[in-house]
């Protein structure tokens, strides 16, 4: 077996190291390791968007990073994105307009979401159908996400955060 | 996933000694978004991956009037995400910007699918269109090939064992020059390309001076359409010089049937493409 190595990376603010064999995914870290089981594994093989992360503020599918390739790097998961106070805008949205169902695509979606208004404030429909179509969801036929991202951003996190949430 | 090792240099000599070592069965990692699927699920296997990410040379990216520098690991955000990219190589960053979704494209780089091999990848026929080549490295020393002549088949290349791509380089366009890449796939993103066509034209007085066609998912490797490309030039800007173009285009391909799409329904489509795709590269040089 191939020597476990120490990774160190900054997870949701917080630097952190762990142990982890080369061929373990980040998602298989982030869940089975370091018990943020927030991200969801959904395919494993890049198509459904369901273990969505930000690496280095870039979303990324976490069944297809390797953990050790994230040393030195930050990394966020859907349980940076609340606040001491609660939810962000962002998730409010999600919530206020059902924007899910069995909720197992609803992590991958919002950190989507993060990077998409970030990038982007004020998306057109076409744009937000279009750059989240790295994330499938097989309950809610996707109106009801599409209105909640197109809400989230009419929304203005109060915080000074930058976060667009 | 079956156990293996992992080496992160971060010299292009450090990356070169280690991938030799290993006699082909240490595997170079850029996006990995090929690469960890296949590993996962068997269909490749590796005593080492290397992560060559951390190598300066193969993250370089510089655009000037010498033409493009593209390292082979730059990750398709970065590439869609540059302006004068899109401007002057518009048909690479038009396949970029639909490989995947964003969270592909964050981390899937153009020298890995080209490494991939597919026929099917979108990058491809945008660097042939661009006149792109390949710079090669290895233990026995470095080489240049041209992008056309890079792929020999389906996920079959001229790489030998330990050697990587190490960057891209494309010509600086002429004044009135435009390109583009499209493809069709039956869903409105996230796909495989059916039938993928990158072009780029020079125009001058309505007239095309220079042209090249490249083809993708038609053949079993990416098409450079050189006598096409060859009898565009002298010819009008017109519709009937694009719709000529694409039956052209259809006697040089030989696509397979499959789930896609049927070998006759390539084959039309192909026609479609390269009409459109001519149509819009010279209004792009027009513009």
């Amino acid at each position: 077996m191939a020597t476990q190595r120490v990774v160190t990376a900054t997870i949701n603010g917080r630097e952190r190291s762990f142990l982890c064999e080369p061929r373990q995914t980040l998602l298989e870290v982030l869940r089975d390791v370091l018990s943020l089981t927030g991200t969801k594994e959904g395919c494993s093989n890049g198509n459904c968007g369901a273990c969505t992360v930000l690496l280095e503020g870039k979303p990324v599918v976490s069944c297809l990073v390797l953990a050790v390739e994230c040393e030195g790097q930050s990394i966020e998961t859907i349980e940076g994105i609340d606040t001491k106070d609660g939810l962000t805008p962002l998730q409010n949205a999600f919530l206020e307009n059902a924007a899910l169902q069995c909720g197992i695509c609803t992590p991958g979606f919002i950190m989507s979401t993060k990077a998409l208004l970030r990038d982007n404030p004020n998306p057109t429909e076409e744009e937000i159908r279009f750059k989240l179509a790295g994330n499938l969801c097989r309950c809610t036929g996707y109106d009801k996400i599409v209105k909640a991202v197109q809400d989230a951003a009419q929304r203005r996190c109060g915080s000074g955060c930058g976060c667009n949430g | 996933m079956l156990d293996f090792d992992f080496a992160c240099p971060t010299s292009l000599a450090d990356a070169i000694e280690v991938l030799a070592a290993h006699n082909g069965s240490a595997r170079p990692l850029a996006g990995g978004t090929d690469l960890i699927d296949y590993l996962r699920t068997g269909r490749l296997s590796a005593n080492m991956v290397v992560d060559l990410k951390r190598i300066p040379e193969l993250r370089v990216l510089t655009c000037g009037d010498n033409g493009l520098t593209l390292g082979a690991a730059v990750p398709c955000c970065e590439i869609y995400g540059n302006e004068q990219i899109v401007k002057n190589y518009s048909a690479l960053s038009d396949a970029c910007s639909i490989i995947g979704g964003l969270q592909i494209q964050s981390r899937a780089s153009v020298g890995g699918n080209l490494c991939t091999s597919g026929p099917a990848a979108d990058s491809t026929p945008a660097l042939i269109a661009l006149n792109a080549q390949v710079q090669l490295v290895g233990k026995g020393g470095s080489r240049s090939v041209a992008v056309e002549d890079f792929c020999t088949g389906p996920s079959a290349n001229v790489l030998q064992p330990g050697e990587i791509v190490q960057q891209l380089t494309l010509p600086a366009p002429a004044a009135g020059s435009g390109s583009h890449y499209r493809r069709f796939i039956p869903r409105n993103e996230m796909d495989i390309a059916v039938v993928g066509v990158g072009a780029s034209v020079t125009v001058a007085d309505g007239k095309i001076t220079a042209a090249r066609v490249g083809l993708g998912a038609v053949a079993p490797k990416p098409l450079f359409a050189a006598d096409l490309s060859q009898w565009l030039v002298g010819q009008p800007t017109s519709d009937a010089t694009y719709k000529e173009a694409g039956e052209r285009a259809r006697q040089i391909i030989s696509p397979i049937d499959d789930h896609r799409g049927t070998a006759e329904f390539r084959t039309h489509v192909t026609g479609v493409l390269v009409e459109r795709v001519l149509r819009e590269a010279v209004a792009r040089a027009t513009a």
